[in-house]
């Protein structure tokens, strides 16, 4: 491709006045970019999932060993080496493998809650807010009692009713989750509600239903996405010290939280046992809120620097 | 001052007094739905999901009389909403049941280890602010600097970091390697019969006491555990504290100030601080609250006798009573520091007062 | 008017910014003595950058350069910045628009008239509340004592920019620099506050730069007018003589006054020439 059919697109994407709709999203989405590119640490966390996206995908080509069985005879709680990357755990189980494979059980956490907390909140929020009166006050004043409950605590309780495990973990983290989305979604939804068109589309008589399904929720959605990717690190962090408390993950899942459980029990001598999987939480951690911080300034300019 | 500036500050008088009254009737509003709404979902937790809420609070291998003795006590036979009424009544009372491991009442075991839960998470959120907030100052003044990118990924780190696995490595290093601190525990066992704490909080009765000998090993117990939540803390207040800060320095009455010949240290400290300190009360309140729930990871890590160790054994062994009365206690003092925190808002402004 | 208070020789001002340089100020110059000067032009003629850069409030990553810049024979641009700190504020002042977001939200309006006089002056706590209230009561505020104690946002606005004028007035300084002193004002007391700002300036023999859009205000108020445009100054003239004015841009400003007794359709459009700026 040479320099000048680059500058040419350029000027496509940039062009003030796009000739179809398409123009104008891609030149919006490359405007986007172009931000969010010079943000160099985002595109740090931007790698960093990435990579725990291809780790989960390619987990059974990455991982030289099998994630829940292990050499109990020979290889127990082998130091980090040529053989054992991250060295091995009590059962004689490859680390670096149970982390490779653990990828998986992480990204089903934070997917499953993003996809039954966002949706949850979306609605309550813009209900509340096309609705207004009474219907807003109440729904309203049930966000923020939920908003005043501590999460993990909650969430432990859950769990103790339902009983361990990891759907159930998923279960609580979303129940604790939904409020901030609903918040978010009805203010989203007070902007617009009483625009012209909305009016608009009133008059041609679309039932309230319609309005907010088509109309106002799509509007919604890319603050909702921001604070969906800011708080992916909030719900690692919660499935990890519910796996840590036994009350997530069970064995012999890699899940990285229950996996410094059962490395607690040999920190002093062994501590690569838990090393390795806190490091995985933490990098994966950090990488969604890099790529939440990035995403925020580069769609929101107006938050830019809070 | 004109006549009419006259009525209005006359006028004012009485505004005010109906503004506070408004808002101290709001305030009690969400208080109470607040309160109702934690007993519900702690009520939800403990006597609808299980299938069967008896078995849950005795354990499976009760005798069938205590069972049934049971049932009839929690008032099973009855509709929801009037065992919901028998809850909250017996809530308000403190009362939540019995619990099974240490068969005391939940309400007298929650009062034995809430203060060690207090004293930790306050000297955490000492650490956090007394630090959190300079580096959050200086990383508004200094923005771009090198101090700001530090102060930056220091936080991020702390939202990122899971608090429990930091507390194991910090155990490997500073108890097993460097042998700085003690071992996980409160007090040394030495100390168990020669020392009888007055308020709960050891560093505080040791230091009455004048007992230094035990003051030095509680404080070679706490600092670790303390230091760790005051790293989550100063992570949340001193990203706050510069985007408050980053606000107020673009304010008119800094250039202002500049113009008086003011210092920049006084406009910095003097001025910016003193306007951003009203929602920094707040994030330090909000802040203090997290920390109590993030004991209870904490605690288990570093066998602290707290309200979250407490909770933690008690899901250990099924113990549904404990768990429920350990929620609803944290959920409380939680709850009690957010609205606190809100209400103190409006006392530190002088621009709410008026209403 | 024979001694020169403050001698301006092509003051510059430049901001960086993405796309490259932005020259503010381009090329200022005029001088200053114990008079009263205003400085028209309309939003984003360099006029407020001119005033702040005389006082040294420029923001930090903007570059101020000068042939001279001299406030009573002190060369501004080769003193320090602590030299420079001790004359802001004591020996020159300067009032900003609005009170609601120039004075301290968080302090009381005594407090901060206070702060001024003890950063320049070493005056007991008694003397220093003792002047205040005296200059509160020079403002022409009745109940000094009241108006001590109270925060920014219990007073109106116009009691609010005469406790502005109260806190730069305090330490007498011999130069006043007041951007747009009375725009953020309700119409009905911005002539009190001029008023007051008149005579005080009159009284204490200061020298006093004021900026302002409103030319008609500027020229009943002022003896001489500089008019900017695009960071330059198009035309300095006595006020008296502003009928006679030469330059195109400031006649265009004048035409679009509009004057009682003559209606006019279509209402005149203000001509910008790139030239002029050139």
């Amino acid at each position: 491709m040479s320099a000048e059919t680059i500058q040419s697109r350029r000027e496509w994407l940039l062009s003030d006045r796009p000739a179809s709709r398409l123009q104008a999203r891609l030149g919006r989405a490359y405007v986007a970019w172009r931000r969010f590119s010079a943000n160099r640490l985002a595109l740090v966390g931007m790698l960093i999932i990435i990579a725990l996206l291809v780790v989960a995908a390619f987990a059974d080509v990455l991982a030289p060993y099998s994630p829940t069985v292990g050499d109990l005879k020979n290889a127990r709680l082998l130091p980090p080496g040529a053989a054992h990357w991250f060295g091995t755990d009590d059962l004689g189980r490859d680390i670096y493998s149970r982390i490779v494979y653990g990828a998986r059980w992480t990204l089903y956490v934070v997917i499953l809650v993003a996809i039954i907390a966002a949706p949850i909140g979306l609605l309550v929020g813009t209900i509340a807010g096309y609705a207004g009166g009474w219907t807003d006050t109440i729904l309203m004043r049930i966000t923020d009692i939920f908003l005043a409950f501590p999460k993990l605590v909650l969430a432990l309780a859950f769990v103790a009713a339902l009983g361990p495990g990891i759907e159930n973990a998923v279960l609580a983290i979303a129940i604790t989750s939904w409020p901030p989305y609903a918040r978010i979604a009805r203010a989203e939804t007070l902007t617009v509600r009483n625009s012209d068109y909305i009016k608009a589309v009133q008059l041609m008589g679309a039932s309230p239903f319609r309005i907010v399904l088509r109309h106002i929720m799509p509007l919604c959605i890319s603050s909702l996405i921001i604070r969906v990717t800011l708080d992916m690190a909030g719900i690692i962090l919660t499935a990890a010290g519910l796996g840590f408390l036994g009350l997530g993950a069970q064995p012999p899942l890699p899940e990285w939280g229950a996996m410094i459980a059962s490395g607690r029990r040999f920190i002093l001598d062994q501590w690569w046992v838990a090393a390795a999987p806190g490091a995985a939480i933490l990098i994966v951690s950090l990488g969604f809120n890099l790529l939440g911080d990035g995403l925020r300034d580069a769609l929101d300019p107006r938050s830019g620097d809070q | 001052m004109s006549v009419a500036e006259n009525q209005a500050a006359a006028g004012r008088g009485s505004a005010r007094a109906v503004a506070i009254l408004s808002s101290l009737g709001r305030f009690l509003v969400i208080a109470v739905t607040t309160y109702l709404g934690l007993l519900a979902v702690t009520f939800f937790i403990g006597r609808v999901i299980p299938i069967d809420p008896v078995l849950a609070v005795l354990g499976d291998r009760a005798p069938t009389a205590v069972v049934e003795r049971t049932r009839r006590e929690m008032g099973l036979d009855l509709p929801w909403i009037e065992q919901f009424y028998l809850y909250v009544k017996a809530a308000l009372r403190g009362d939540f049941g019995t619990s099974v491991l240490t068969t005391n009442p939940v309400m007298s075991d929650i009062r034995r280890v809430f203060p060690a839960t207090i004293e930790l998470a306050t000297l955490g959120t000492i650490i956090g602010a007394v630090i959190g907030v300079p580096l959050g100052v200086l990383a508004a003044v200094k923005r771009g600097s090198l101090i700001d990118q530090v102060a930056r990924i220091v936080g991020l780190i702390g939202y990122s970091v899971p608090i429990f696995w930091l507390g194991l490595l910090g155990l490997v290093l500073f108890y097993a390697k460097l042998q700085w601190i003690a071992f996980p525990a409160r007090l040394d066992v030495v100390f168990e019969y020669t020392f009888t704490p007055i308020t709960g909080f050891y560093l505080l009765d040791a230091a009455i006491q004048g007992q230094w000998d035990v003051f030095y090993d509680a404080w070679r117990h706490i600092v670790l555990p303390a230091a760790l939540l005051g790293y989550l803390s100063l992570a949340y207040i001193s990203r706050m504290t510069r985007s408050f800060m980053l606000n107020e320095l673009a304010q008119e009455y800094i250039v202002a100030a500049r113009a008086k010949g003011l210092s920049e240290s006084r406009i910095i400290w003097g001025h910016a601080l003193r306007n951003a300190a009203v929602p920094m009360v707040t994030v330090i309140a909000l802040s203090y609250a997290n920390l109590l729930e993030g004991s209870v990871l904490t605690e288990t890590v570093f066998s602290w006798p707290g309200i979250g160790l407490y909770i933690t054994n008690s899901l250990q062994n099924a113990d549904m009573n404990a768990v429920l009365g350990g929620t609803i206690a944290i959920g409380s003092v939680f709850i009690a520091i957010n609205l606190f925190s809100d209400l103190l808002y409006r006392l530190l402004d002088p621009r709410t007062k008026a209403g | 008017m024979s001694d020169t208070l403050l001698d301006v020789d092509d003051l510059r001002v430049t901001f960086p910014t993405r796309t490259g340089l932005v020259q503010a100020v381009r090329g200022v110059s005029f001088s200053l003595g114990r008079e009263r000067l205003g400085i028209v032009g309309e939003s984003g003629s360099g006029k407020s950058q001119t005033g702040r850069a005389i006082m040294g409030l420029t923001p930090p990553q903007a570059e101020v350069s000068a042939k001279k810049l001299a406030f009573d024979g002190i060369d501004l641009l080769s003193i320090s910045p602590r030299e420079r700190r001790a004359l802001r504020g004591n020996r020159i002042a300067m009032i900003l628009q609005d009170p609601k977001y120039s004075l301290d939200p968080v302090m009381t309006i005594g407090r901060q008239i206070v702060e001024t006089l003890r950063t320049h002056e070493k005056v007991s706590k008694a003397e220093a509340r003792e002047r205040a209230l005296a200059m509160l009561q020079a403002v022409q505020i009745r109940d000094p004592a009241r108006v001590f104690d109270l925060y920014p946002h219990e007073v109106s606005g116009g009691m609010g920019q005469r406790a502005m004028i109260a806190m730069m007035l305090v330490t007498g300084p011999e130069l006043m620099i007041a951007d747009e002193p009375t725009s953020a004002l309700d119409v009905t007391v911005q002539l009190d506050v001029l008023k007051i700002l008149d005579k005080l300036v009159a009284e204490r023999g200061m020298g006093l730069i004021f900026i302002s859009h409103d030319l008609r205000l500027v020229s009943s108020f002022c003896d001489r007018v500089v008019v900017m445009y695009a960071g330059k100054v198009v035309e300095q003239i006595k006020a008296s003589e502003l009928r006679d004015a030469q330059h195109p841009y400031t006649r265009g400003l004048l035409n679009c006054m509009p004057r009682v007794g003559f209606e006019r359709h279509p209402l005149p459009v203000l001509d910008r020439k790139p030239e002029w700026a050139a």
